[in-house]
């Protein structure tokens, strides 16, 4: 539990000290909350239905900020090395590495967001559900966002391809949050219990299946 | 404690680095392993750190270890482990909480053994190459264990360094440890046992 916490501290002091951390992450989720209503136009009726679709898909590109680099660097300062020879189970590092990273670009986005529902005329109800489905889905984002990460160790090459792994495999994630939210937006508010019981599954999915498989990826990529 | 390695073989990108290597080592003895560039001298050092795994062959202590093999082992690489954002201070602890380590030395005596004490507060971003090495050797002091596997380890320090490093390796080998070095220098500590490994043919 001491390597645990550890691990979990090193990775936000690291995300916070090198390039902004979450800073960058919620400036990029507010340029995507922003750019919507330029795009579509002063229709505030419309912006509110779309609102939470919008932020929830500004919260997934956002949380995919950072998660090339995040077993990248681990690898070419020889951390990783250090991690393996400390005889911590792989499993266990990815997980404490990825709760280390939902604490510094996930959670500030869930707290930022019922600022930016500000933009996109969402009622005080639709914002108190959207941070809840927030909280408990972009959990979900970041652990299958990792496995994406811990597959760079060996490919060696970043930017834009986690996103492209990761994407596909995140649209659950995006499809139960935005139900769950639009039931409270649009009705029937009965409607909210399906879609986010399966957003929590989800989440408790990827708690498991996000560290065996990013373990496995990093395990792979050993040379 | 005794390290056997036997009928080692690497292969790494289709080319056979090297086959049937083995080593017997007990306690405080030093293996220098030598060799020319590109003859496998790292690799070996990892496939025994179980960083790598071996195309065959085993490596194995006796009396069985309780738990893995590799958390009786040090492995000092090329690369320090050190994470440029943090302070010295802050890397040192870091390794010690996340390793278990009962009886190895608190970091400020570790550093002082490097001669590092003026640098605890410093980013490791703005140490030099020497430095960074010093920092990773005074690792092998916060977290004890029995078997370090040093690869290249005199590289940027400075002869006083050297000297230093030569007494702590000394010092470990005469309280039972044990030592497998990769080098092409001389090292600063007379060699127990040595293995040349050379181009497979």
């Amino acid at each position: 539990m001491k390597a645990f916490l550890a691990i979990v501290r090193q990775t936000i002091t690291v995300s916070f000290r090198s390039g902004g951390g979450p800073l960058v992450g919620l400036i990029f989720f507010l340029s995507v909350v922003i750019v919507v209503p330029f795009g579509v136009g002063p229709d505030l009726n419309l912006l509110s239905r779309i609102g939470p679709a919008i932020i929830w898909i500004g919260a997934l590109l956002a949380t995919l900020l950072g998660l090339d680099r995040l077993f990248q660097d681990d690898r070419d300062d020889g951390s990783l090395d250090q991690l393996q020879m400390a005889g911590l189970p792989l499993e266990f590092v990815v997980l404490a590495k990825a709760a280390g990273h939902w604490i510094a670009t996930g959670l500030p986005l869930v707290i930022a967001a019922p600022v930016f529902g500000l933009f996109l005329n969402l009622s005080t109800a639709a914002m108190g559900v959207l941070v809840l489905t927030l909280l408990v889905g972009t959990p979900a984002l970041t652990l299958i966002g990792v496995i994406g990460g811990a597959l760079m160790v060996a490919i060696r090459r970043g930017g834009m391809l986690v996103a492209v792994l990761v994407l596909p495999f995140a649209i659950p994630v995006l499809i139960f949050g935005v139900l769950a939210v639009s039931a409270i937006v649009v009705g029937p508010a009965d409607s909210f219990g399906l879609p986010f019981m399966l957003l929590c599954a989800t989440t408790l999915l990827a708690i498991v299946v996000g560290p065996v498989a990013g373990a496995g990826a990093i395990r792979a990529g050993r040379e | 404690m005794r390290l056997t390695g036997s009928g080692l073989a690497s292969e790494r990108g289709g080319r056979l680095i090297f086959e049937d290597v083995g080593f017997d080592l007990s306690d405080g003895e030093l293996l220098a392993i030598t060799g020319p560039n590109g003859a496998g001298k790292s690799t070996l050092l990892r496939i025994v750190a179980g960083l790598l795994p071996a195309t065959e062959g085993r490596v194995a202590a006796t009396p069985e270890t309780d738990g893995p093999l590799n958390t009786f082992m040090h492995y000092l690489g090329h690369r320090d482990g050190l994470k440029a954002a943090l302070t010295v201070r802050e890397n040192l602890d870091f390794w010690q909480k996340t390793a278990d380590s009962d009886g190895g030395i608190a970091p400020l005596d570790a550093l002082e053994r490097v001669r590092l004490l003026h640098a605890v507060d410093m980013p490791a971003a703005y140490l030099s190459a020497g430095m960074r090495r010093r920092v990773a050797i005074a690792r092998l002091l916060v977290v004890r264990r029995p078997i370090w596997l040093l690869d290249e380890p005199t590289s940027a320090l400075d002869a006083r360094s050297e000297g230093e490093l030569g007494e702590l390796i000394a010092g470990h080998l005469a309280g039972g440890g044990l030592v497998l070095a990769a080098t092409h220098l001389k090292l600063p500590v007379p060699i127990t046992k040595s293995l040349v490994l050379g181009n497979a043919a």
